[in-house]
């Protein structure tokens, strides 16, 4: 395996041998050891001294189930903190295979507004102009890439990116070439365009799979947890995530009054059932065409929560609506018409923006009065200003807590700059701990407490109790933190927090990919590490424990229908995001 | 008897058509009965459950239901 290390500023990209100290991390513990190791953390995201990393998955590109998943990483210009975000992709089997532990993009560009395209094949690394490509929206830019490059998957930033906006995610390929799969969080799409370059072609051709050095201990654990997903409730083939996407949970959380509603100013939406996993099955199968449920975001997932939403005619309007951006852009701003979320992500895409920091920032610029909730003509004209690039575009494209400055407003659901998914946090309290703890600012993925919380999943916890929340989250963070690492999507945590097995198999799979012994009692603690060496950068960076803490509005404002404020203490919070 | 409003949520929708529906629907039980015993009631079979939220709260099969009460009801779901 190696880094392929690529100069922005003298167009070089180098081969490098991965250095002994690294050859045991992927996924987010590599990137975040990079981003400690080669990023002063006082650095500006877009300067000479920032860096990208992508690194895909330690299981990523061998035969183990739901495991495409590759981490991109570096300094966030939405949080200033450390960022990671990792997406679903072929792309992460493709840099797998091309036995490409990491692309290190780093170097100020020469020709400031020159955009470049860096190609990967199994023969090296070359660069082209990107002219062609610059300023133009996602699915063009990915459709004229298609033709050009068949075998190819892509990565790229959008003309928001160009812009600079900190709302910018790293586009990934799915597995029909669409601009749709993100590592959308924290702006790390600026971070690429701000290094000039717009598009890395990723072509395996020629290639194979990975075989894990340890095949008798891989085979072993990829058999058991198959096992544990084909026979978990959540996962097995026909279950809720096939066959409602993760959309199923707007019913759930609206049931739970923890569905943010109108900008985080209630934790229920009459409108739910409109804007349903429920209601989306329905209207797929009513308009037929190419819409589907069940689809996978890259080959050898078993589990496919991923949809592709038809027109009325039947025809692609976009794919795919994922449970946070059919809220974010939905019930946060209190939209009740799935066919105008759905134009919205077609947006957000093809704009390159992430849907979730997108919809909270629309919700607050609602609050602000610039559109009134439930306006969907009207969110649509707001995300058209981020695309003409106007003033009003440039602020809202610098996200929630940007344009909560700009216009004013108290009720800005953020943390560390960063906006809140869609879990109310005061009728949810674990998952609070998570967005005010986690380094990466407001993210549900770094410690999803709402399995045990809402789902049932991995024991049960009451989610109005603050009680024991800390070190739920806690834990949570830090076994979540190696699965970022491994390779497999999120989700496999669901039937594997079930199902002992399936967990050991996880880690057996790992072992014998990357050569570690870890026993599954390691996870937690070596996960905790990972964690720690992000905290200790966000420490360095300035961040201090005021930065730990939830907006304020969360601690006076009761929300419906439970009426609550958000009461994990302090000293709670204070003892896990402690470095 | 208490009058409560049951929504069927996921796979669960197909077994009660009123309560299946986006709407809900309103369902009588004699007063002492539980959740468990609404799900007899209306056809559900308890297996195909996972949980059920009681006006928002998660509450154990054998809660006695309430007049005016919110009933969502779940089988296994998950999501992210
Ligand atoms: S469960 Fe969904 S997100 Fe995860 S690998 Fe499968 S299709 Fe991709």
């Amino acid at each position: 395996m190696r880094f392929l290390r690529v100069d922005m500023n003298g167009l070089k990209a180098v081969v490098e041998e991965v250095p002994e100290k690294y050859r045991q991390l992927a996924g987010r513990g590599l990137t975040s050891r990079l981003v400690c190791d080669e990023v002063p953390a006082t650095a500006h995201p877009l300067g000479p001294k920032a860096k990208l990393f992508i690194a895909p998955g330690a299981v990523a590109g061998t035969s183990a189930p739901s495991s495409a998943r590759v981490s991109v990483g570096g300094k966030s210009p939405l949080t200033w903190g450390i960022k990671e975000a990792n997406a679903g992709t072929p792309v992460a089997q493709y840099l797998a295979r091309l036995g490409l532990k990491a692309i290190i993009i780093e170097g100020e560009p020469k020709e400031p507004g020159k955009y470049w395209t860096l190609v990967v094949t199994k023969d090296g690394a070359e660069f082209v102009p990107a002219d062609e490509q610059t300023g133009k929206g996602l699915y063009e830019v990915y459709r004229g890439l298609k033709e050009r490059h068949p075998t190819a998957g892509f990565i790229a930033c959008g003309p928001a990116a160009e812009a600079r906006m900190a709302m910018a995610g790293v586009c990934f390929s799915d597995t029909d070439g669409r601009p749709s799969r993100y590592s959308g969080r924290g702006g790390l799409g600026a971070v690429m365009a701000a290094k000039g370059l717009k598009l890395i072609v990723v072509d395996p051709a020629g290639t194979s799979p990975v075989v894990a050095t340890n095949q008798e201990l891989f085979k072993a654990g990829q058999a058991k947890l198959v096992e544990a997903i084909l026979t978990h409730g959540v996962t097995k083939p026909g279950g809720t995530l096939n066959t409602y996407g993760t959309a199923a949970l707007i019913n759930a959380l609206n049931e739970a009054g923890g569905l943010p509603t109108r900008n985080f100013s209630s934790g229920r939406f009459e409108g739910a059932a409109k804007i349903s996993g429920e209601r989306m099955a329905e209207i797929v199968k009513e308009r037929g065409g190419v819409g589907m449920m069940g689809q996978g975001c890259h080959p050898g997932c078993t589990i496919r929560c991923s949809n592709i939403y038809p027109k009325p005619d039947g025809t692609e309007l976009v794919s795919c609506i994922e449970y946070e951006s059919d809220w974010a852009l939905g019930a946060n701003c209190g939209i009740d018409d799935l066919d105008a979320i759905a134009e919205m992500i077609w947006h957000c895409n093809d704009l390159g923006i992430d849907t979730i920091e997108c919809g909270v920032t629309i919700g607050v610029a609602m609050e602000a009065g610039l559109k009134k909730f439930g306006d969907a003509a009207g969110a649509l004209a707001l995300i058209d200003e981020i695309r003409k690039n106007t003033a009003l575009g440039r602020i809202l494209g610098q996200g929630a807590a940007f344009t909560g400055r700009a216009f004013g407003v108290v009720r800005v659901p953020t943390v560390k700059g960063q906006g809140m998914p869609a879990y109310e946090p005061r009728a949810v309290k674990g998952i609070g701990v998570t967005y005010i703890t986690s380094p990466m600012g407001a993210d549900h993925t770094a410690g999803y407490t709402i399995a045990p919380e809402i789902l049932a999943v991995g024991g049960k916890a009451d989610p109005l109790s603050p009680a024991g929340k800390a070190d739920l989250s806690g834990a949570f963070q830090d076994t979540t933190a190696f699965i970022d690492m491994s390779g497999y999507c999120l989700f496999i945590a669901f039937p594997i927090l079930d199902i002992a097995s399936g967990f050991e198999g996880m880690v057996e799979t790992v072992n014998a990919v990357l050569g570690t012994s870890f026993a599954a009692g390691d996870v937690a603690k070596f996960g905790g590490e990972i964690v720690k060496w992000e905290r200790q950068f966000n420490r360095a960076a300035g961040m201090t424990a005021a930065h730990d803490r939830p907006p304020e509005f969360m601690r006076y404002e009761k929300c419906p229908p439970h009426n609550q404020v958000y009461d994990v203490t302090d000293e709670d919070l204070d003892r896990i995001a402690g470095v | 008897m208490v009058k409560v409003h049951v929504y069927l949520y996921a796979s669960l929708r197909q077994f009660h058509a009123g309560a299946g529906s986006a709407d809900g629907a309103e369902a009588e039980a004699p007063d002492g009965t539980s959740i468990a015993g609404l799900y007899a009631l209306l056809g559900i079979p308890a297996e195909e459950v996972k949980q059920a939220f009681i006006n928002g709260r998660q509450r154990d099969p054998n809660y006695l239901l309430r007049d005016g009460d919110r009933v969502g009801v779940f089988p296994p779901i998950a999501g992210g």
